[in-house]
């Protein structure tokens, strides 16, 4: 199979590659995939307490060069958007943009998954923010990896 | 060195241009068909058939006229297990191979089952043997063949054919073994390792395309098998259709050349493989091998690169053909069967890379691949999480992944 254009440019420079503090209160994380399945992508998004706007983005992604073009053009769309807005991404948006082959279709959906996971850690981090204010949420959830990983792993 | 660099050589090789050259006059010039017995067209391609059936009898220390011409190795595997287990039907209904065979040897013998026939499929160990105690358990008295490959297309192990024949005549079986990857690569004895059916494929060894055979042996015993082509009764009645007399010229020249430089070919393409499975192990950490480290086909070397996706790899090797058993490779995005048999793990069966080198690769190409893949490894464990929870010591085999 050749590849396409945008995905060899994401494949060979990819945007926001790294990894942000997740135990920081405005950081989300989601990590969706599975090792087995060839597919594991990281994203995570720190939002502006303020504005309410992504203001960074960061992915790393085990998988083919379509799922990690599928994470970096993911990391590039959802910078500055807000939350809602950022949930507004689809799979299909990623297909169209990167002109991905029916065959790398979950590659796209897999993307979308991780958006939608580090959102909904950041908001799950928010709410227990609000129930508890005392607690520091960092500490409470440090080294506890596999945890975190079952709470913010979505279906793939 | 020129690029592209084909590290791919057991899916297919470069046609050595000294067979190239032996093929051609049997295009243009002696272009009869050899079942004209009437003029000397007929006669002469005749003749070349028969002098290539001796050459290549020859390289399996068998007799020409145990030799059947075929389109390839797939069609001499459904020859030999299909034709052999509709003609010893009477004998029996049961055939032993194994999981780790090639779909040419395994479909076939799935298309037998749904006709009531039994099959064992034998497991593999780590390193893709077989258990030979485990072999002669599995032999019933309605068993009738045993095949089982000669050497392995995805990791290179190499059965113990010669003890596997010897098991198989003990007890009155016939033995096929597809030797697709093996002929040409290591020595072959059809009489010392027992062997009565045996498949081999003209591409796989610098010859051409399109081309194959079956051998039968003729004596001791003399095996029999259902034509499965049937029409001008060519090939003793066991495979009807003109002769392709060109690749067959061309494969036994092919053959010659490989059982004539085997002594000085295999050490040292098997000298590039270690250089190549040394220089890249020295340079990265969680690299493991597949297969046997010692019985196994000088040419192959298949590397699993733990946090990295075979795909993504293949990617980053710019310019470099291989292989690779990750699912991402293929439609069906399931990884390798061959590696799942040998219990290597589904993430590191996505994580492999199969490097086959053949005759045309050099050791400055070896330096190459070698550098091209440890600075892909290194720049894509950079972007992996598996690599980065590696690095913070979590366990990634233990973690709970939701899938």
């Amino acid at each position: 199979m050749s590849y396409g254009d945008k995905v060899l440019d994401h494949y060979n420079n990819p945007r926001n590659v790294g990894s942000l503090d997740k135990d920081k209160p405005n950081v989300g994380t989601g990590v969706v995939g599975a090792p087995e399945c060839g597919d594991v992508m990281k994203l995570q998004i720190e939002v502006d307490q303020q504005t309410g706007r992504i203001v960074d983005a960061k992915f790393k992604t085990f998988g083919c060069g379509s799922a990690i073009a599928s994470s970096s053009l993911a990391t590039e769309w959802i910078k500055g958007k807000t939350l809602d807005e950022a949930m507004e991404i689809r799979n299909t948006d990623i297909v169209r943009e990167l002109s991905l082959p029916p065959v790398k279709i979950h590659c796209s959906v897999l993307a979308e998954d991780a958006i939608r996971a580090a959102i909904k850690d950041v908001k799950e981090k928010r709410e227990r923010a609000g129930e508890a204010v005392t607690e520091d949420a960092g500490t409470r959830r440090r080294g506890d990896a596999e945890k975190e990983d079952g709470e913010t792993t979505s279906r793939v | 060195m020129k690029l592209p660099i084909y590290f791919d050589n057991a899916a297919t090789t470069r046609v050595d241009p000294r067979v190239f050259e032996k093929m051609a006059p049997f295009f243009t010039e002696t272009f009869g068909n050899a079942a004209s017995r009437n003029h000397v067209f007929g006669w002469t391609a005749e003749k070349a058939a028969d002098d290539a059936r001796e050459q290549l009898g020859a390289a399996l220390g068998a007799s020409g006229k145990e030799i059947v011409f075929t389109s390839g190795a797939t069609e001499s595997n459904n020859l030999a297990i299909k034709g052999a287990a509709e003609m010893y039907r009477d004998k029996g209904d049961h055939i032993i191979t194994c999981v780790t065979e090639h779909k040419a040897v395994l479909d076939p013998c799935k298309h037998l089952e749904q006709l009531g026939y039994r099959v064992t499929f034998l497991p593999v160990d780590r390193t893709g043997s077989i258990d030979l105690d485990e072999l002669k358990r599995s032999i019933t008295d309605k068993t009738i063949l045993i095949s089982l490959m000669a050497a392995n297309n995805e990791v290179g192990t190499i059965h113990p054919i010669e003890r596997i024949g010897a098991i198989a005549h003990e007890r009155g079986l016939l033995f096929h073994t597809d030797a697709t990857q093996a002929f040409g690569k290591m020595p072959i004895n059809v009489d010392a390792m027992n062997i009565d059916l045996l498949s081999a494929s003209g591409h796989k060894v610098y010859g051409p395309k399109g081309i194959g055979l079956l051998y039968v042996r003729r004596k001791n015993p003399r095996v029999r098998l259902a034509a499965q082509m049937d029409g001008g009764g060519h090939e003793r009645g066991m495979r009807s259709g003109t002769l392709n007399v060109p690749g067959i010229v061309g494969f036994a020249e092919a053959a010659r050349i490989c059982v004539a430089e085997m002594p000085v070919e295999a050490p040292r393409i098997q000298q590039l493989r270690d250089r190549l499975h040394q220089g890249i192990a020295s340079q990265l950490t969680h690299v493991t091998l597949n297969g046997h480290p010692e019985h196994r086909l000088p040419g192959i070397v298949n590397l699993s690169f733990e946090f990295v996706e075979g795909e993504a790899l293949m990617m980053g090797m710019k310019d470099i053909a291989v292989s690779s058993g990750s699912a991402c490779t293929s439609a069906s995005l399931e990884p390798s069967y061959v590696l799942r048999a040998l219990g290597v793990g589904d993430e590191l069966a996505h994580s492999s890379i199969r490097f086959s080198l053949g005759r045309f690769n050099t050791q400055e190409e070896v330096d190459y691949v070698t550098a091209q893949a440890v600075a892909a490894v290194k720049r894509l464990r950079e972007l992996s999480p598996l690599y980065e929870m590696a690095q913070e010591g979590v366990d990634v085999s233990k973690v709970q992944w939701k899938a």
